[in-house]
């Protein structure tokens, strides 16, 4: 176990070639020391005859041929876990950087995770109340769920995901603990720490725990970020029984973090450059999210990308969007047009709401206010696009009430204030109120029963009544 | 020749050096732990082989231990109401060994050893049995009938038999002696290499529709028994929910639903729905004439490589019992990339995107294995396959969707916009196709109705000829367009809601027979030359559509239940009559 290998056959990028090794396991840990007794971490990413091939986590700037004694660990790379993870703050690599000492570990987890059995898993239907109409009624956030915001430079995804996490409530109260993994990745020191003082301000701080990996920290270390807090994540969550919230921001930086490693190995490049297993690690993040049945605790996920160009099709969120369970997208459109939360409806969803919402989860209509709102907000775009190129005056009566609702909806139900934290009763019935601005024969995807019971032409109109005198 | 052992590891690709211990496709143990593995290359110097577990904690100089024989799955009772990773390993066991998280390097048995099973046995001693003939049968689900068939490429004399009665899996049944005069003990199960097709007698042509129930399919797009379609769409447009509702619905025998790199949840959805979903054709759990290959997303890549192949074997394995089989393959783009992750760690020469050049032979070979056949013994059975295609970035033209067209007749693709406007199943019915039509429109004319051909390419004219005038209507708004116009978008319109959208999650509406799919048809057509007339007759189309016809055809999906069919009859002459009064308060303003 104490033989050390000086020195180094060679090196590119941040990667590193010993030689004449025995031995060493694939994907175990390795401890770099330099000449000036400083400490690196490398990982075992290939084996040949007696030749290891090791990615430094810290980068291989001043490593040199000669200066270096690596030695094996014999183990995969692990971090210490305990209870008292909560409140700290680490690199990302999982070192401690709060000053506040180590861990002090009741057991390691290999941050590589395994998993999780198809058959162990409990099929997610638990309603999480985020407050926020727009999530809550159209795409329905579930516990144990992973759940992306697909965002753009400059929307305001921090702001909704602090939202979120300061709203986030349990609609069925188990008693079981609440806490939040922060994973930054390859984010602005500004950034992490707007989160760090929302945090504070909101009196959750002992409840997080955070993984910061900034914008000029190393790139190899971007890719461990991640699966250190998900590890994290799966301890407190299936070992000390917690609700964990995990928010990752930003995985395209993460994503290009991978690309970047990927070609300093000289692998074969897949679209856009980023290697052909990114679909593989995506996932094997994403889908550390979860249940397993029979246990009390979940991992439920929150990433957020930032969309390059805008473009929902560059492979990061397109690969996220296969992997995930719905999506969040933001729109610049909406932002510029002063609407916050700005979440573009029609892209987004939720897939396990189907089996998390309705009698029992939420209220017997949410279905239906839910699949009709959807519809005619549709309809609206539909109209809008055909308003600018006829103009409005010569719409139908009804494009022309298309018009009106979108405007309302659009005011009333997608606007709402940062502190603004709503319950299901009230944005259902806002959404209803908002319906029914429309004739009643244009509502074809609610039953007729259901309709006659919700739609309420003078709620509507008071509505707005009520907003116009606000504004007046 | 010393024993083989490891010379480098890279991902799931371990090679060894200076050896012939190996032959090509066979099955390996790789290390101390036992890692399953395949032989996939070999040269002068190396042989490669991809390991379907995670090889953390390999080291070189581990020894890699040959089996002889190729990479196989076991058939045999105990492969339905259950699931199974991509290589045959039951999941429900390998719980039991590791818990909740997939360890590695675990051998379990593939099937349950130890469950008994009443087995009657069919043949008697002397008997002569040729390849693919049974020599017993057991109860293998409330729903299934299994039987043990000799396998394909044996025949012989029968020498031992063993009475009906309580049986294992490995329990010797009969004993055959070939013509070289060997001994051949036969039990409950077999083996075969999951990449080599099962032989059987011959391909029959398509004629018969599998019947899912979605009207979009059945009518507009039919596809036939042993026949292969891709579901194309981005992601969130409904591919899972489609494959869902048709593995939920079509009138196959048996499920093999192949969860290839998709989610857990997924899996574990699929397991509590059709555990909980009564068959309505057995009365018992759908699970019954199920089996689940699940390889989620996180589960070692060369194992999603593997799944389905395996997935495709077991359902061989039962059409040569004489079963019709639907797969559902979710999703074909994984298992593309499961090969392009391999291939590009053997540092071959890419072709487009990164995909290996001979990804269109795998698929071709893949999808080949599909068919209607006669099998050995002279049955009539066939394995059907619906795969899902996820494109990246939602482009039809990307190596695996147009690949994919190229092998499958039945093309179904699915449409961002419609998914948006929650219009479900979001399957564009201008983009989507069937070639099956012309092979199946006898089977309609025959068991449904001798119109129903028919009406299906009216119906198709209409929307055809709806998607022209919105060309115009998008540029201009619809009230220059003449009347008659008018009443085609309005009839399109009726058409797309209350025909082509259907909701998985209305009791009435989640299954439609094809009786049901015809009458609505021709309850739309009705209303369409009722409306035509009134109109040449002078009849505004807003009055009709006052009248509130037009709604009550979009609603009669939900009014009339399945089982109503004469309701339809009623329904007609209410409308008509409405229709009628129309043109009399026309003539007496008159």
């Amino acid at each position: 176990m104490s033989i050390q290998y000086f020195g180094l056959h060679s090196i590119t990028g941040s990667l590193v070639v010993l030689d004449h090794v025995e031995n060493a396991h694939f994907d175990e840990m390795a401890r770099i020391v330099l000449a000036d007794g400083t400490e690196r971490t490398g990982r075992v990413a290939m084996l040949e005859g007696d030749k290891a091939v090791l990615q430094v986590f810290e980068g291989t700037h001043g490593l040199s041929l000669t200066n270096t004694r690596t030695q094996f660990t014999g183990r995969p790379m692990e971090i210490p876990l305990s209870g008292d993870l909560l409140g700290r703050v680490f690199t990302g690599a999982g070192r401690p950087a709060d000053g506040l000492g180590e861990v002090v570990s009741e057991k390691y987890g290999d941050i590589n995770g395994q998993p999780l059995n198809p058959v162990s898993r409990q099929y997610p239907r638990n309603f999480i109340q985020t407050g926020i109409s727009s999530i809550d009624c159209l795409m329905t956030l579930i516990r144990g769920q992973k759940l992306p915001i697909f965002s753009g430079t400059g929307l305001s995804h921090n702001k909704l995901a602090v939202q979120i996490v300061q709203q986030a409530k349990l609609a069925q109260d188990t008693g079981a603990e609440f806490a939040v993994v922060f994973a930054a990745m390859g984010i602005q020191n500004d950034v992490a720490d707007f989160f760090r003082r929302s945090f504070a301000e909101s009196g959750v701080l002992q409840n997080v725990v955070m993984f910061l990996n900034l914008a000029n920290d190393p790139i190899v270390e971007r890719i461990i970020t991640p699966r250190c807090a998900l590890t994290a994540a799966e301890y407190l969550a299936y070992e000390k029984h917690m609700h964990i919230l995990v928010v990752m921001t930003d995985m395209t930086a993460y994503a290009e973090a991978l690309r970047e490693f990927s070609s300093s190995k000289g692998e074969i490049p897949g679209r856009k450059g980023f290697p052909g297993y990114l679909y593989s690690d995506l996932a094997s993040l994403y889908e550390r999210a979860g249940i397993i049945e029979g246990t009390e605790g979940s991992v439920t996920q929150l990433p957020i990308l930032t969309m390059p160009n805008d473009d929902i099709t560059h492979p990061v969120p397109d690969l996220t969007g296969y992997i995930t369970e719905g999506q969040i997208v933001l729109d610049r459109g909406l932002e510029q047009s002063g609407v916050y939360p700005p979440i573009s409806v029609l892209p987004s969803l939720s897939r396990l709401m189907k089996d998390g919402i309705g009698e029992g989860y939420t209220r017997a209509d949410h279905a239906a206010v839910a699949n009709q709102l959807f519809a005619s907000y549709a309809q609206v775009q539909d109209a809008r696009a055909l308003a600018s190129v006829i103009g409005e005056e010569e719409l139908s009566a009804l494009d022309r009430q298309y018009l009106e609702f979108g405007k309302w909806f659009e005011k009333l139900f997608l606007s709402q204030r940062f502190d603004e934290n709503r319950s299901i009763g009230q944005t259902l019935d806002l959404g209803w109120a908002l319906l029914s601005l429309l004739p009643k024969s244009a509502l074809d995807r609610v039953d007729d029963q259901v309709l006659s019971e919700y739609y309420r032409p003078e709620a509507g109109r008071a509505l707005i009544e009520k907003e116009r005198g606000s504004n007046g | 020749m010393p024993n083989p052992v490891i010379f480098s590891v890279n991902g799931p690709v371990v090679k060894v050096r200076d050896t012939n211990a190996f032959s090509m496709m066979e099955m390996v143990y790789v290390g101390h732990c036992r890692l399953i593995g395949e032989v996939i290359g070999m040269n002068d110097t190396e042989t490669t082989i991809q390991v379907y577990e995670g090889t953390s904690g390999l080291m070189t100089g581990e020894p890699v231990e040959p089996t002889g024989a190729p990479m196989s799955v076991t058939l045999g009772p105990g492969i339905l109401n259950n699931i199974f990773d991509g290589i045959e390993r039951p999941l429900k066991t390998l719980e039991s060994v590791s818990g909740a998280f997939i360890g590695d390097g675990i051998d379990v048995p593939l099937l349950d050893t130890e469950r008994e099973y009443d087995v009657t046995v069919k043949v008697k001693t002397g008997t002569v049995l040729q390849g693919g003939e049974a020599y017993a049968s057991c109860q293998e689900t409330s729903a299934i009938l299994h039987l043990c068939m000799v396998p394909p490429m044996l025949s012989g004399e029968v020498i031992r038999t063993v009475k009906d009665g309580k049986y294992r899996l490995n329990d010797e049944i009969i004993c055959l002696k070939d013509a070289a005069g060997q001994e051949h003990s036969l039990t409950l199960c077999q083996r075969w290499p999951i990449r080599r097709a099962r032989p059987a007698a011959r391909r029959l042509p398509p004629s018969r529709p599998m019947i899912t129930g979605q009207r979009v399919l059945d009518t507009l797009f039919p596809i036939a028994r042993g026949g292969a379609a891709a579901i194309p769409g981005g992601f969130g447009t409904g591919k899972t929910m489609t494959q869902h509702q048709i593995a939920k619905w079509c009138d196959a025998d048996i499920i093999v639903y192949i969860g290839c790199g998709e989610r857990g949840n997924e899996m574990t959805q699929v397991l509590e729905e059709f555990t909980a979903l009564k068959d309505p054709r057995t009365g018992k759990s759908l699970m019954e004439r199920t089996v689940l290959i699940a390889n989620t997303s996180n589960m070692p890549v060369a194992a999603r490589e593997a799944s389905i192949y395996t997935g495709i074997t077991l359902a061989e394995y039962y059409r040569d019992m004489g079963y019709h089989i639907a797969i559902m393959a979710d999703s074909t783009s994984r298992w593309a990339e499961a090969l392009r992750e391999i291939s590009g760690r053997l540092e071959e020469m890419p072709a487009e995107e990164g995909y290996p050049a001979y990804l269109p032979s795998r698929l071709s070979e893949f999808y080949e294995r599909t068919g209607a056949y006669e099998t050995l013994s002279g049955r009539e059975g066939s394995v059907t396959v619906i795969g899902a295609v996820s494109p990246q970035g939602s482009d039809f033209s990307e190596p695996v969707t147009q690949n994919t067209r190229r092998f499958v007749r039945c093309f179904w693709g699915l449409d961002k916009s419609l998914a948006y406007a929650r219009h479900y199943p979001a399957i564009n019915w201008t983009s989507s196709y069937s070639e099956y039509l012309d092979d199946l429109a006898p089977y309609y004319e025959k068991q449904v109705n001798p119109k129903f051909v028919q009406y299906r390419s009216e119906i198709s004219t209409l929307l055809k000829e709806e998607q022209t005038l919105m060309d115009i209507v998008r540029l201009i708004g619809s009230d220059v367009l003449p009347e008659d116009q008018k009443l085609v978008i309005e009839i399109a319109r009726v058409i797309r809601v209350g025909f082509l959208q259907q909701n998985a999650y209305h009791a009435e509406d989640t299954y439609v027979p094809l009786e049901k799919q015809y009458l609505m048809m021709k309850l739309i057509l009705h209303v369409y030359r009722r409306a035509q007339e009134l109109m040449r007759d002078g009849t505004a189309l807003a009055d009709i559509a006052a009248s509130g016809i037009f709604e009550l055809v979009i609603k009669v999906k939900y009014d009339i239940p399945n089982r109503q069919p004469e309701r339809f009859r009623t329904l007609t002459q209410q409308i008509d009559a409405t229709l009628d009064g129309l043109r009399t308060q026309k003539k007496e303003v008159l």
